[in-house]
């Protein structure tokens, strides 16, 4: 089991590749089920960040791939409840996000419209005067913003 | 706090879930079809990103929806977006009406969001749980849309001349049609009286007030109430979703072999 969540640390989300899909959120639980054939599988369940995100079609077969490198069978399972949120990331993703030029999503507890107001730091020189260029960006979790400090222009993954 | 349902719907039951979803993902896979015509040729680099995500979101959520009715019914969800006839579609007109002008779209998308945001946490509350998960999960990325158009309606009614004149033109043909999308289908009594669509009745109302709150604050008057017909048309063919279905369906059709696109 042990191994398995090693192996599911290596997949990273393919829209975010500084991140992987245990840290993000998106992998649920991994746990032993009685497999097609009579032996033993692991489930591996996963959720989709927003529904229509194409990357989760991608992380599905990169699950499978990197478990059943361990040499076991695999058994991937999407789940929608309790829908995803961005507090489900980890305090290490957040950080690898800023580094890679995205501000993270901050934490709200399910206050998401306060979330979506609050001042949001500039990832490069860390300025918290930025400005919402674009609520929406490259991809379905991302929206657009400049820093008026350094001039930056950043990508921010929404709070959700 | 209902209880779940441990055991899905059977029979007539059954049929009407069936009949439900189908009206839910055909409205989505429309609307979102209609805003990705704009992809490409939208007002602003911005506003095509924007209207191309909440395509990408509709079609997202028509896919929840067929999802959800392929648990049913074993039926596939491709097969139903894109080799299905306009005769088997149960989409509203609200949804398959061309997309217009800039006015138009975001008044019909702002009118679709109203309706979400009071759907679906309805649907959400619903005892049956692949029908209240799903609606849980589409519900939590509606809050994007609904802003962004409520922006805009704002902008628009309180803009210009010319954008007010657009908005309230938009209006007049998009507001009588928030009665076809609220209208019920003949099999929902049956849906509502075994408690699937938890305060169902009073989903008109809400959607109108919730419509009229925002419109009113920028300044448009729709006028009169939309009138909700007792039974829906959504099992007549409408010469706008005849030609919509003809353009989203086809390349799957010129290769219904295809295994790879």
């Amino acid at each position: 089991m042990a191994a398995a969540w090693e192996a599911l640390r290596g997949v990273a989300d393919p829209e975010l590749p500084a991140v992987n899909v245990v840290e993000l959120g998106v992998v649920r639980s991994v746990r032993a089920v009685e497999g097609a054939s009579g032996g033993t599988a692991l489930e591996v369940v996963i959720t989709p960040t927003f529904s229509a995100c194409p990357a989760l079609h991608v992380i599905e077969a990169s699950v499978a791939d990197a478990v059943s490198a361990l040499g076991v069978a695999v058994r991937v399972v999407t789940a929608l409840s309790p829908p995803w949120t961005s507090d489900d990331m980890t305090d290490a993703a957040r950080e690898k996000l800023r580094a890679f030029g995205i501000a993270p999503p901050a934490r709200h507890g399910g206050l998401v419209e306060i979330a979506l107001e609050a001042p949001v730091r500039c990832p490069r020189c860390d300025h918290p005067d930025t400005r919402l260029r674009n609520a929406f960006g490259s991809t379905l979790c991302r929206e657009i913003r400049t820093c008026r400090a350094c001039g930056e222009t950043f990508e921010r993954f929404k709070p959700l | 706090m209902t209880t779940a349902l441990e055991t899905p719907p059977t029979g007539t039951l059954r049929d009407a879930l069936v009949a439900r979803l189908t009206a839910l993902a055909d409205d989505e896979l429309l609307l979102g079809h209609r805003d990705s015509e704009w992809t490409s040729h939208g007002p602003l680099l911005e506003e095509d990103i924007a209207i191309s995500n909440l395509a990408q979101d509709e079609i997202g959520h028509a896919v929840l929806w067929y999802e959800v009715r392929a648990r049913l019914d074993g039926s596939d969800p491709d097969d139903l977006a894109f080799h299905r006839d306009p005769e088997g579609f149960r989409s509203c007109l609200l949804v398959e009406m061309p997309r217009g002008d800039w006015a138009f779209t975001m008044l019909r998308q702002f009118l679709f969001d109203c309706y979400e945001a009071e759907a679906l946490p309805r649907l959400a509350r619903s005892p049956y749980p692949p029908l209240a998960e799903a609606a849980a999960k589409a519900h939590r990325e509606e809050l994007f849309h609904l802003r962004h158009a409520g922006l805009w309606v704002r902008r628009l009614g309180l803009g210009t001349e010319e954008s007010r004149s657009r908005a309230l033109a938009a209006l007049g043909v998009l507001w009588p049609e928030v009665g076809g999308l609220l209208a019920p289908l003949p099999t929902d009594a049956d849906l509502v009286a075994a408690g699937y669509l938890p305060d169902w009745e009073a989903l008109p109302g809400a959607v109108v007030a919730r419509a009229r709150a925002a419109l009113g604050a920028a300044d448009l008057d729709p006028g009169r109430d939309p009138v909700v017909p007792a039974v829906n048309a959504r099992d007549r063919v409408s010469p706008q979703r005849a030609e919509l279905l003809a353009t989203l369906q086809s390349v799957a059709r010129a290769d219904p072999e295809a295994v790879v696109w």
